[in-house]
């Protein structure tokens, strides 16, 4: 019983969103919307559970002083910073809580993004060599679609028009072929999951 | 004498108007009670001619609440007079009053549709199965003529959408061919599936970090539960999981969704008791950070780091974080297996990652690692999926060269 | 260790600083970089210039802080040629770092052109998860969004008169920097057929190309680029991508040499070894 109901939930649930598709009844829709929403409460309830899991992890890091246990009370100040600031002060422009996202979370997150840029080229002048054939139009195509962005002269308008070609013909051809096999994929992931084959998310038997 | 003659001619006439007024009001009533259609008064001699047979349907394919009226042009429509501006739609519950209107259209327009809310408080509200009556208004430079009215029609949902046919048949067909190729690996024949260097690697790295004694670092990626990514790399996580437990090699995985962090503690526990240690697991070892992408990429970089993690493996949704996650991993010297459904973190993960799932590669890979053949059943049924993908792409483009309507509207979708 | 060896196992660091003084060095030298257009940035261009004075456009705003280097200019550009044009427009955010983002965008915008919140723009603000937002929003706006951003009911407002979902609309542009650029194709344009364009992150750009082809989008601009492209066809008074196109092209040059110099590297390796 204690898998039985889990996995009846599951099919169904599954089975109605697969048929609702079809379905274009008020009451198919009603029913859907009325899905959706319970899918929001869940998810908002679900919330609790991460923070509760961050601050025992946190706590119990500090208190065993695992390495860099610094951050973690950096952590947990900011967590019950914002959220104290947000109740008390609100989140309107001009607020504290507004101040703090603007001028620290994001250019923190601006500088994280940035890092990127450092990245690519330690990646690409790693990744980028032509050790095979393959690799070696890899590595044509990738200077190509780079060079479209750097000013050449006459060569630039021919240059471009190659770039075109690439990204609209065997760029275009390969997502396709990509999305179709993530498409079947999914699907059979999915029925896997709603006729109950694949249960590993459930736990232990 | 003269003067009561002219008085009495000017007087007649206007009578006369009078009177030809009164008899043709006297009409209309008695013919609208009659039941005889009549054509409303038109504004000036220049009116555009009516539009004709304006037809009211229930319009297909919808939840009940709208009503496809089409009309065949006023012959003033780009010909004739050629003044015609627009099309007014008027609607009424009684052929006889109350029109009010609907919409407008531009001029050429040959149809409507008449819809509105489901829900009774909203201004808009459009009753379902209750008789409605259309009428068609042509409008041209200050004037207009109107259609006549047309018969009651009441809208009513439909229990299938037909413009969907195409994707039923073809989610059918495919339902059939998972389900047939796992009742065939039930019944214990072989499938033969190509190798995936990828998951061949998973063993070989579990082996590694188990060597060096150093944790193995398993990243869910950034999806949500409802994501297949997602949902493909808890599966694969359960198979690692076990492994791990085996070996007791230590496994972290930080997650970035709330409830992925339940579903996941579940599947690594799962694991470690399929394993037979069900004492290993610690429930720590699968934890939440953030659901802030960055903040979860800086957290994640300094774990690997710190911990010096010997194999990450990043099986699900990722974005931008990608190549930072990867290249974080190359300082710290772990040997790094991804793979993910977003084809454009694909180029990033190949670059700087040793082995890559690519796309479809993520969903079959549970089913590699577990090695249970019901599972490889759906991994054939993807590949004759393809196959009949491929023959359908083949068909169509004949069929479109050679003009063969019909077998290209087999595939036609009509949302 | 051989230079060649030395070529091709540079220290990363190295690696770093040269992308750093690329990055950094053009910001301070004044010279223009030379934007060619391309047709999926033009075709967005002129669907928005085709629009009336009335007419109205839903314009999505759903990046965060890291993405607004490339999508903040094409949506600043976006919003004053269609405020220029009295085009009513209503934003939305589905991202969860976004309100404050599009809170300053509309603000700014509004008081530039001094349009009048709840009569020519509304901001409508953000509710979570995209997916399910872009399916009530095809079905009826005050599903998710009964009040706007700054909690006034949507339906004393002017502008929300006889309004009610994507039907209302003449287009959506959404400026993308994660998955929902798919749920607006999907969901959108594939279940409420609405006509829907996108500003996505450069990284991105290469995915949507299949979309354009198969009018699921009417319009693609990708990252910076396309920002500039964007910038150029509506003759922008701020410039902001443009002026960052000069640092894009330094850095792709940097990027590209220094793939030349590994592959030389590893060219005369396998030459020693022969």
């Amino acid at each position: 019983m204690r898998w039985q109901i889990p996995l009846l939930i599951v099919f169904l649930g599954g089975l109605f969103m697969a048929v609702q598709y079809f379905v274009p009844l008020e009451a198919s829709e009603r029913v859907y919307e009325y899905a959706l929403d319970w899918i929001i409460i869940v998810g908002v309830f679900a919330m609790g559970l991460g923070l509760w899991s961050m601050f025992r992890v946190s706590v119990a890091k500090i208190q065993t002083k695992a390495p860099a246990w610094g951050f973690n009370i950096i952590t947990l100040a900011g967590l019950f910073i914002m959220i104290l600031l947000g109740l008390f002060s609100g989140i309107e422009e001009g607020k504290p809580f507004m101040s703090l996202f603007w001028y620290i979370y994001t250019p923190i997150q601006a500088t994280m993004f940035a890092l990127l840029a450092f990245y690519v080229a330690s990646a690409a002048y790693r990744a980028f060599r032509a050790r095979t054939l393959v690799a070696t139009i890899l590595l044509l195509t990738a200077v190509v679609i780079m060079l479209r962005l750097i000013p050449l002269g006459s060569i630039s308008g021919f240059n471009q028009t190659v770039a075109s070609w690439i990204l609209t013909v065997p760029n275009m051809a390969a997502k396709r072929a990509i999305a179709m096999g993530i498409g079947l994929g999914g699907i059979a992931t999915a029925l896997k999951v709603i006729l109950g084959i694949e249960r590993s998310y459930m736990g232990k038997d | 004498m003269k003067n009561k003659f002219v008085i009495r001619n000017k007087v007649l006439p206007i009578f006369l108007l009078l009177f030809s007024f009164f008899l043709f009001g006297l009409h209309t009533s008695s013919a609208q009670e009659m039941g005889i259609p009549v054509a409303a008064p038109i504004s000036s001699a220049e009116a555009p001619a009516p539009p004709m047979n304006v037809v009211a349907k229930d319009a297909p394919n919808d939840n009940g609440h709208a009503i496809m009226v089409t009309w065949k042009l006023s012959a003033d429509d780009g010909a004739g007079k050629n003044s015609v501006i627009a099309y007014e739609i008027l609607r009424s519950d009684n052929p006889d009053a109350g029109f009010e209107v609907r919409g407008l259209v531009a001029a050429g327009t040959k149809q409507y549709q008449d819809k509105g809310s489901r829900e009774r408080e909203d201004k808009n509200y459009f009753p379902g199965q209750k008789n409605f009556y259309y009428k068609v208004r042509v409008k041209s430079d200050g004037t207009f003529s109107e259609s006549e009215v047309s018969a009651p029609a009441s809208a009513y949902g439909q229990w299938f959408h037909t413009g969907k046919t195409s994707i039923f048949i073809a989610t059918v067909v495919f339902t059939f061919f998972v389900v047939m190729f796992i009742n065939w690996a039930r019944k214990g024949r072989k499938l033969y599936v190509r190798p995936i260097s990828g998951i061949d690697a998973v063993d070989e790295a579990i082996g590694r970090a188990t060597e060096m004694g150093r944790p193995i670092l398993y990243i869910l990626g950034l999806g949500s539960a409802g994501d297949l990514g997602t949902i493909a790399s808890l599966t694969i996580l359960n198979r690692v999981a076990k492994k791990t437990a085996e070996y007791q090699t230590p496994l972290l995985v930080p997650v970035a969704d709330a409830v992925v962090l339940t579903v996941a503690q579940e599947a690594v526990k799962a694991g470690y008791y399929e394993a037979g240690r069900p004492e290993g697991y610690k429930e720590d070892s699968v934890f939440f950070v953030t659901s802030m992408q960055f903040a979860y990429v800086s957290h994640v970089n300094g774990l690997m780091l710190r911990e010096k993690t010997a194999t990450n493996i990043y099986m699900g949704v990722f974005y931008a974080e990608s190549l930072l996650l990867a290249e974080t991993g190359n300082v710290a010297g772990s040997i790094q297996i991804s793979g993910t459904d977003q084809v454009a973190q694909i180029p990033f993960f190949v670059a700087a990652t040793d082995y890559t799932l690519i796309g479809e590669e993520l969903y079959a890979a549970s089913a590699y690692l577990g090695k249970e053949p019901v599972l490889l059943g759906a991994i054939k049924a993807q590949d004759w999926g393809k196959i009949l993908i491929m023959i359908s792409l083949i068909l169509g483009t004949l069929a479109a060269s050679f003009h063969l309507d019909f077998i290209v509207n087999l595939f036609r979708i009509k949302l | 260790m051989a230079f060649y060896d030395k070529l091709m196992n540079l220290d990363r660091r190295y690696v770093y600083v040269a992308m750093a003084l690329a990055v950094a060095v053009p910001l301070f030298i004044p010279f223009q970089v030379p934007i060619y257009t391309t047709p999926e940035v033009k075709s967005v261009y002129d669907f928005v210039e085709n629009l009336k004075e009335g007419d109205r456009f839903l314009l999505a705003i759903d990046y965060d802080p890291n993405a607004m280097a490339e999508l903040h200019p094409m949506a600043l550009t976006i919003t004053r040629q269609c405020f220029a044009k009295g085009v009513k427009l209503f934003f939305v955010t589905l991202s969860q770092n976004a309100p404050g983002l599009a809170e300053q965008l509309v603000s700014r915008m509004s008081k530039e052109f001094n349009k009048k919140n709840g009569v020519d723009y509304v901001y409508l603000g953000y509710k979570p998860y995209p997916a399910l937002v872009i399916l009530s929003m095809g079905q009826n706006f005050r599903i998710s969004f009964p009040m706007d951003y700054y909690g006034t009911p949507v339906d004393s407002m002017p502008i929300m008169q006889g309004v009610r979902n994507y039907d209302d609309m003449k287009g959506i542009i959404a400026f993308e920097a994660g998955w929902v650029a798919d749920s607006w194709i999907q969901n959108a344009n594939g279940r409420y057929r609405a006509e829907v364009a996108l500003g996505v992150t450069g990284v991105m750009a290469a995915d949507y190309y299949p979309y354009i082809q198969s009018k699921q989008i009417f319009g693609l601009m990708g990252g910076l680029k396309g920002a500039a492209e964007y910038e150029t066809l509506a003759s922008a008074k701020e410039r902001i991508a443009s002026r960052g196109m000069k640092v894009q092209t330094i850095t792709h040059i940097v990027v590209i040499l220094f793939i030349i110099i590994g592959n030389i590297g590893f060219f005369m390796s396998k030459r020693k070894q022969i």
